[in-house]
């Protein structure tokens, strides 16, 4: 792994979003959506309102602020690889020295990156004016330790997952939009499992978010891994995977990539 | 701020005066709605203010600045016989896609320092090779060895250090300016002192006044200079590349064709596939004739010697009376007319042959107006190889 080639691929890839006003317009408003439509519901909780009431709000709110980290990295990682080969960028980087897995590791620190910190700052801003401006029995909720460290550790877990997914079916798919909607479809399960924590039918507590924590650690890691096997330069200049039962040179192209 | 900057933050101020308005009135949530607005502010400003201004140019085409006109002055280097060890050997190298044979047993060796011309109709498989040596892709069977190390066997991360890949599609990053581009790829060969090593390749194609333009502002012939510029920033032992005068008006090839003369000057081993045969007779020490398999190589002089006949060719004011009387001359091997008063002789070496056929057509008082040597070029070879392909599968 030679950190210089991924500081240079996230370096770029930064640049480039920068200037996209796509992926600008995307970070920046998605999540004021997210933000606005819950904080109304949750400022017009009264002090006295029922306890399930509440949670249920509060459930909303975070289910909305976990799915920030999901909803908005496919956009970015589904581009990756795909893109770049629509736009013929990816030929001459394929010529170079960089490993499969330093180009892939770079693309997915420059989506991390910018995701993670649009909803770690949209969850901060909720946080403090839910402290400020919601009634106490809403701020108590909210301000729940193990609900907090819930929202730390799985947001960007649940980022890098959605990015490895994104970046997997960017580089097999055959079109930018196709790869852009599959890996919006490809986040749906994560779904299922935010809703259990922000509906608290999975109470948090402090063991289990560091043990989910860990596990979806893992699979991020794996997933690192999986994809960067996927990456099949063949298929990606050709169109055509390679034969890889035909040529016993392609088992040591692959290992050397 | 750029025009996106201010809309997402006029966004983010209507919709939290829309949620305060539905909020009852307190004083105690003004902060909460100043932190909002605040935050988005900051958050449009960082991910796109800053440089959101940079987008604007990146549609339009700049031309060119005109450049000082000079004088074409045609030119054949001297081309070398390559003596020294072997920059690139490929033995037997064969590459299928399904049923299709793109690239059937192919082998030839290329000396080190020397530039090397691969020609070939669409299709034939030129590409292909280039991208097998590039360890893009993985041949059928055969091996080659590349810059020293063999491909298959050996890291292909080490071998694409030591080689530089110019594609037919330039492959520039748009959003990013010249030096960032450069930049990048310094980066992904991760060398050292990066920035001296842009000025020289930049200086080396003539763009250094550009560095900063986007490349999306870049006419086509600056946009292929840059790609050679990128070519250069590592000092490869191989440079490849694929059909580098493609589209270029003829200043802007001329310019390639500069470059590839300092290629060759300075050593480097050239890899040029092109279409451009008089590009090729001029440039290559060798070249070689592809049409998905191997039809010819060699220097370019040597590939006419082999493939045509040498000829003379007589033009006289009026028909000879007897032909066949005057041109029984040692030397000549046949003869036959090719207009009434045009004749095309077969000779075995026209240095012998002419003076003999000049005395004999003296001697028969024959107005002459020419005797030459007939001329193929590059391209009569290429053209009657080609023409036996399709011929063979007609």
């Amino acid at each position: 792994m030679n950190v210089a080639r991924v500081r240079a691929v996230v370096r770029k890839e930064v640049r480039e979003f920068r200037r996209n006003r796509f992926v600008i317009v995307t970070l920046a408003v998605l999540p004021l959506i997210f933000l606005i439509t819950p904080l109304i519901t949750l400022f017009r909780i009264p002090d006295s309102a029922s306890g399930p009431e509440v949670k249920a709000a509060v459930g909303v709110l975070s289910l909305l602020m976990l799915i920030v980290p999901i909803a908005i990295p496919p956009v970015i990682a589904a581009y990756s690889v795909v893109g770049e080969r629509d736009q013929g960028t990816l030929e001459p980087v394929l010529t170079t020295p960089v490993r499969a897995s330093e180009l892939l590791l770079g693309k997915a620190i420059a989506a991390f990156v910018p995701s993670v910190a649009v909803a770690y700052a949209i969850y901060f801003i909720a946080a403090i004016s839910i402290r400020f401006g919601a009634a106490h029995v809403v701020s108590s909720v909210v301000w729940h330790p193990p609900q907090l460290l819930a929202q730390l550790l799985f947001t960007p877990l649940l980022a890098a997952w959605a990015i490895w997914v994104g970046i997997g079916i960017s580089t097999r798919a055959s079109d930018v939009r196709v790869a852009q909607q599959l890996s919006t479809l490809a986040g749906l399960p994560l779904l299922g499992f935010t809703s259990l924590i922000s509906f608290q039918v999975i109470t948090p507590s402090v063991p289990l978010a560091v043990g989910l924590a860990l596990a979806l650690l893992a699979v991020d890691v794996a997933a690192w891994r999986v994809v960067s096997r996927l990456f099949d330069r063949e298929r990606l200049v050709t169109g055509r995977s390679a034969p890889r039962t035909v040529s016993p040179a392609r088992s040591e192209l692959d290992r050397a990539a | 701020m750029s025009w996106h900057g201010w809309a997402v933050t006029a966004g983010a101020l209507a919709g939290v005066i829309a949620a305060v308005t539905l909020l009852r009135g307190s004083s105690a949530r003004l902060p909460v709605v100043i932190l909002i607005l605040g935050t988005y502010a900051l958050a449009a400003l960082l991910t796109g203010g800053a440089e959101a201004g940079a987008t604007e140019p990146i549609v339009a085409q700049v031309d060119e600045p005109a450049p000082t006109p000079r004088p074409e002055i045609p030119k054949r280097r001297e081309r070398r016989v390559p003596t020294g060890p072997a920059a690139l050997t490929v033995a037997h190298l064969t590459k299928h896609f399904g049923e299709r044979v793109a690239v059937d047993d192919v082998s030839f060796e290329v000396g080190a320092g020397e530039v090397f011309g691969f020609l070939g109709p669409n299709g034939a498989g030129k590409t292909t090779t280039v991208r097998m040596l590039a360890t893009l892709i993985a041949p059928t069977s055969g091996s080659a060895v590349v810059a020293g190390i063999p491909l298959g066997q050996a890291d292909g991360v080490e071998i694409r250090r030591r080689i530089a890949v110019m594609p037919e599609n330039p492959g520039l990053y748009l959003r990013l300016t010249v030096t960032e581009n450069l930049a990048f790829f310094a980066g992904l060969y991760d060398l050292d002192r990066p920035d001296e090593r842009i000025r020289r390749a930049l200086d080396a194609v003539n763009v250094g006044a550009r560095a900063d333009d986007f490349c999306g502002s870049l006419s086509k012939g600056l946009r292929q200079r840059v790609a050679l510029a990128r070519t250069l920033l590592s000092d490869p032992a191989i440079v490849f590349l694929d059909e580098p005068t493609s589209g270029l008006d003829p200043v802007a090839s001329r310019e390639v064709h500069d470059l590839i003369d300092g290629l060759r000057d300075r050593g480097v081993t050239v890899f040029l596939t092109t279409h451009r045969l008089e590009e090729a007779e001029r440039f290559c020490d060798r070249v070689a004739i592809l049409n998905t398999r191997l039809r010819t190589i060699g220097r370019p002089e040597d590939l006419r010697d082999r493939l045509f006949t040498k000829a003379l060719v007589v033009r006289t004011a009026e028909p000879l009376p007897d032909p066949e009387r005057v041109f029984a001359v040692p030397g000549v091997e046949s003869w036959s007319a090719d207009h009434a008063t045009s004749y095309v002789l077969a000779v075995s070496d026209a240095r012998v042959a002419a003076p003999e056929v000049t005395r004999a057509l003296v001697a028969a008082g024959a107005d002459v107006l020419s005797l030459s040597e007939a001329q193929h070029s590059l391209e009569d070879v290429y053209l009657e190889l080609v023409d036996d392909d399709v011929e063979a599968h007609a």
